[in-house]
């Protein structure tokens, strides 16, 4: 079973969705004991750094999260700000993450157009569970005016060229998140979904 | 390197998606679910769903339709129409949608875009602007005014003005969307979406008139927008010939604008 957690700045149903289409089984999770049960998590998100700080929070979710996550040791798909959330802080709103993966989120310079919107490439950097089946450089669907710059690159999975080029898939121990909304990048993103539910870290 | 967008877009009443010219006259084309499986399919890159009628019936946007919508596109979803509060933006990320198109209720009340924003991001906050060429006058020193209600009425806006206002109060991504093109497949009034482009550092998106690929690669490079928003050339039935999404890819990649490969059925971008 994959749970999904469910927030107020959350886009938790398209994953729902992605995850029916697979026939694989999910559900949304929005208390604290469902996350200490959970096998298997997902952190989707489209919103704020802070309001989706905030909204864990004030569900009670984030020492949940960190037991089973960092932990127990469970596998965990973060996307989107699930991903931006797992770093030490982020420029958005000067906001204090997770902390569970050293290092900062930071904002595009506006030499391009912020946000970023649009299917982009992700370049492989090693091969990995998660990208089975998925080319050494894929198009996914990216929404961000933040990105990620980790303290280690070791966590680095997948990079994407936006002005700087930024770190857009992170794997590390039990811990995997993609920038880009794998359940809205098509064919391959719904590859990476599949690939995360079976995924045995 | 980040591609252009086509992104298909849907004029839904009760449940069917419909095409208008100059926004009247709405013809019955398909029902939304039935037509959003197959763009997915054909791999349209984003669909935008407008509930057109909600706004001017000042009734709430059709929920059931956009979550059967939603269930089929694993692609960027917007869904618009009949948005006034923060619940109402709320219920439709809830009902599968991840970002929100604002147009008539934002002229009412600009501060839906800031507190959008701030609860889900300004990338999810997508301002739309239907725009009417009225020629330059004291007050409208774009000659290009805005206008709300399904076009119907005059807001004395300068389209300039207002977007530049929208970006400032938080919207992620702008809509110019033409009046006077809408539906007459005369092409994208490149005027007025080049200076929009120009005025604002947010992804700007052309919409109204794209009748040939030439249209759709002109907006995209001149028109200097970050997305096509097509439909009549995709499925209207007043076109002798509709063309697909693969074929328009086709032409556009040819023409030196970059789009997202078409994958082949295993998955994988053809030709690898």
């Amino acid at each position: 079973m994959i749970d999904v957690v469910d927030y107020r700045a959350g886009n938790s149903p398209s994953v729902i969705y992605a995850f029916e289409k697979l026939g694989l089984p999910c559900r949304l999770v929005s208390k604290p004991e469902e996350v200490l049960a959970s096998e298997r998590l997902i952190l989707p998100g489209v919103g704020a750094a802070r309001a989706t700080l905030d909204s864990l929070t004030e569900s009670g979710l984030v020492e949940p999260l960190t037991q089973r996550v960092r932990y127990d040791g469970i596998p965990f798909l973060g996307i989107c700000i699930g991903l931006q959330v797992l770093f030490d802080r982020s420029e958005e709103d000067d906001t204090e993450g997770l902390g569970w993966i050293p290092g900062a989120v930071r904002r595009f310079p506006d030499t391009d157009r912020v946000p970023q919107i649009g299917w982009n490439e992700v370049r492989f950097t090693r091969s990995h569970p998660l990208r089975n089946g998925i080319p050494d450089a894929g198009h996914f669907y990216f929404v961000n005016s933040y990105y990620a710059d980790p303290g280690d690159t070791a966590v680095v999975l997948g990079r994407t060229e936006y002005g700087p080029e930024f770190c857009s898939v992170v794997a590390a121990d039990n811990v995997v998140a993609t920038q880009f909304h794998a359940e809205k990048s098509g064919p391959l993103g719904l590859r990476i979904l599949t690939n995360f539910a079976r995924w045995e870290p | 390197m980040l591609t252009k967008r086509l992104i298909a877009c849907f004029d839904v009443i009760d449940g069917r998606v419909t095409k208008a010219q100059q926004f009247q006259d709405n013809i019955d084309v398909a029902p939304a679910e039935e037509l959003a499986a197959h763009l997915y399919d054909d791999q349209i890159d984003e669909i935008v769903f407008y509930d057109i009628t909600a706004s001017a019936q000042r009734r709430k946007i059709d929920l059931d339709t956009v979550r059967a919508v939603a269930r089929h596109v694993f692609v960027p979803f917007t869904v618009g129409g009949g948005i006034r509060s923060l619940d109402d933006m709320f219920e439709v990320l809830k009902a599968g949608a991840e970002k929100i198109s604002v147009d008539s209720m934002a002229v009412r009340n600009p501060e839906i875009i800031r507190e959008g924003a701030g609860a889900f991001g300004r990338q999810c906050v997508v301002l739309s602007t239907q725009v009417k060429h009225m020629g330059v006058r004291p007050g409208l020193p774009s000659g290009y005014e805005v206008f709300i209600d399904g076009a119907r009425e005059a807001t004395g806006l300068d389209a300039l003005d207002w977007v530049r206002r929208g970006e400032e109060l938080g919207a992620g991504e702008l809509v110019v969307n033409s009046i006077d093109r809408d539906g007459t497949a005369s092409g994208y009034d490149l005027e007025i979406t080049s200076a929009v482009a120009e005025s604002v550092n947010v992804p700007v998106i052309a919409s109204g008139g794209a009748g040939t690929v030439e249209h759709i690669a002109a907006g995209l490079t001149g028109g200097g927008a970050s997305a096509a928003i097509i439909s009549s050339i995709l499925y209207s039935p007043r076109f002798d010939r509709n063309v697909g999404v693969r074929e328009l890819k086709d032409a556009l990649v040819a023409r030196g604008v970059p789009m997202r490969p078409y994958l082949a059925p295993d998955g994988n971008p053809e030709g690898n």
